[in-house]
């Protein structure tokens, strides 16, 4: 038994939900290999060798797979995925872009973004924004599944030894193209990586209002994030979005400031380890959720925050 | 040119779900249903391609049981063409779905299909791509922005570290973001001129799809409940807390 492992990379890097992901693998159990597709993507190949528990690396260089389009890359993994008893991927959005594409191709089903492994065919996963939890088994021949990052504890990125394999194979299904790509840019943590998150909702009033969280922020080491209505409101850009259609985050520290706690925002942030709540709101649903709520004005509480730690 | 829209019906977003106690699912008897808020968003993006005289006819397009009939009629109101209901009372996996979806393209020739991004019951986010696959189309998943332009369509999408706009060549198949459009309501009018819009009904049999799955799901449970928490008196409490007792900064 097999299992290879999608490598989520920007063809410089190793993302770190790939860690996690093979985490997942390894907890599946049988030999670990990880596919890296991209273009020029010879030091993320070398990365992924490096990672604790890969017995071997497939890199898949060619010029139709420099932005992961699905109608390229999906038909490679189903190809190559088609010897294997588990295909995986992070969550992310190119997992969950690419992957149910090659789960059609092999014509099973996908498992989305398991959050534990029972056993070799069995897994858990939260449905209806995190409110049950599903335990769903699958008798497809080849597993497909997403794995959800926050669910699993990475591997060590380094300590492993793996030979790095050519893969020829190269799909241009000639019906996709990528324009062009407009990326945030950021110097703090990535939002779902960071081990304290500090989110602003509608009560952080305008976008100038965050400058506060980022101070908070910055002083922690934390990344930041948002709720929808401060995202729609146009606060912030979308990808700081946590929740049932934003990022699933479970850091250390979550600080929810200005933000009443709807269900489909605690669906990102729920599993966090310890949760603050700063609203003026005392009957806001956050503070069933908060180990520590703070009923006040989050314009003077959040300064005094910063200050004190 | 044709626009094929599917529609989920799902129980209301707002609806706290509640875990049977066998275990065996949500409980799901006298709960508000509604459209899935993505396939709305799918909806208004077809209705507002038909306005800019890009879309000729929109069909919308339900599997499910008979009573997703009344999420076809909202679609109608919308401004949707007319409606397509693939009858199926079992619960379907996503592959199902996209297996009958594949069927009613096979049969309208769409030039442009789109689905919300995910359900917010199953959360699976599979459908789309799925029928991606199988009518082997481009896809444009978790758009922010459509533009049809000759044969092909750039499709903005929202990525994890931003957007990235791609271009596809048509038919192609597009998922809806949250921020693609805001929906309109159905007015009364609307409404009742729905009722008078077509809406034909086919079995997964009629179409000769086959629904049966790998996936099984075992048990359905509650996430475990966090303990309570503790409400603090002001900051300089909480900082204390923070740093003795949950020792996080």
């Amino acid at each position: 038994m097999a299992i290879l492992v999608i490598a989520e990379h920007d063809n410089k890097v190793v993302a770190p939900a790939t860690l996690n992901t093979v985490a997942a693998a390894a907890k599946i159990g049988g030999d670990i290999h990880v596919l890296v597709a991209g273009q020029g993507a010879d030091a993320v190949a070398q990365a992924a060798a490096k990672i604790a528990g890969v017995s071997k690396v497939l890199l898949a260089d060619n010029a139709a797979y420099a932005h992961q389009l699905p109608e390229n890359v999906a038909p490679l993994i189903a190809e190559l995925g088609a010897g294997y008893s588990h295909i995986l991927a992070a969550a992310t959005s190119n997992g969950k872009n690419i992957l149910p594409r090659v789960a059609a191709q092999l014509d099973v089903d996908q498992i989305s973004e398991i959050v534990s492994v029972e056993n070799a065919d069995t897994f858990k996963r939260p449905i209806y924004a995190g409110n049950a939890i599903a335990t769903v088994q699958s008798t497809a021949s080849v597993k497909v599944i997403t794995v959800r990052a926050t669910g699993f504890d990475p591997v060590a990125a380094e300590g492993g030894s793996a030979a790095v394999e050519a893969v020829a194979a190269a799909h241009d299904a000639g019906i996709s193209s990528f324009v062009g790509e407009e990326l945030a840019k950021s110097d703090r943590p990535e939002l779902t990586a960071a081990k304290i998150v500090v989110s602003g909702g509608r009560g952080m009033q305008n976008g100038d209002n965050f400058k506060h969280l980022y101070a908070l922020a910055d002083k922690l080491g934390a990344a930041v994030g948002a709720s929808r209505a401060a995202v729609d409101a146009g606060f912030v850009p979308n990808d700081m979005q946590v929740g049932q259609t934003g990022k699933i985050v479970a850091p250390q520290l979550y600080i929810a400031v200005g933000i009443s706690g709807a269900i489909q925002h605690l669906a990102g942030m729920k599993d966090s380890k310890v949760i603050v709540a700063i609203n003026k709101d005392e009957e806001a649903p956050i503070f069933q959720v908060a180990d520590y709520g703070l009923v006040a004005d989050l314009f003077e509480a959040v300064p005094e925050l910063e200050k004190l730690v | 040119m044709k626009v094929l829209v599917a529609v989920k019906r799902v129980v209301d977003y707002n609806v706290k779900v509640r875990v049977k106690a066998d275990n065996s699912g949500v409980d799901l008897a006298n709960v508000k249903m509604s459209m899935n808020p993505f396939c709305e968003i799918a909806v208004e993006e077809a209705v507002r391609l038909k306005e800019k005289g890009v879309a000729t006819e929109i069909v919308v397009v339900s599997i499910g049981p008979t009573t997703a009939q009344e999420q076809l009629r909202t679609a109608l109101a919308l401004g949707a063409d007319r409606a397509i209901l693939v009858e199926s009372a079992e619960e379907l996996t996503s592959l199902a779905v996209a297996k009958l979806l594949k069927a009613v393209v096979d049969k309208e020739q769409p030039q442009l299909v789109i689905l919300g991004k995910q359900a917010i019951d199953s959360d699976n986010n599979q459908t789309g791509q799925m029928l991606a696959a199988l009518t082997g189309y481009g896809q444009g998943t978790f758009a922010s922005k459509v533009e049809v332009s000759g044969d092909s369509v750039a499709v903005t999408r929202e990525i994890d570290g931003g957007a990235q706009t791609v271009s596809l060549k048509l038919p192609a198949i597009v998922t809806t973001d949250l921020r693609l459009n805001e929906p309109r309501y159905a007015s009364l009018p609307n409404i009742m001129k729905a009722k008078k819009k077509p809406l034909e009904s086919l079995t997964p049999d009629a179409l000769g799809v086959s629904t049966a799955s790998t996936n099984k799901t075992v048990k359905v449970e509650a996430p475990a409940a966090r303990s309570a928490g503790i409400k603090v008196k002001s900051v300089a409490e909480l900082v204390e807390k923070l740093k003795n007792e949950a020792k996080v900064i």
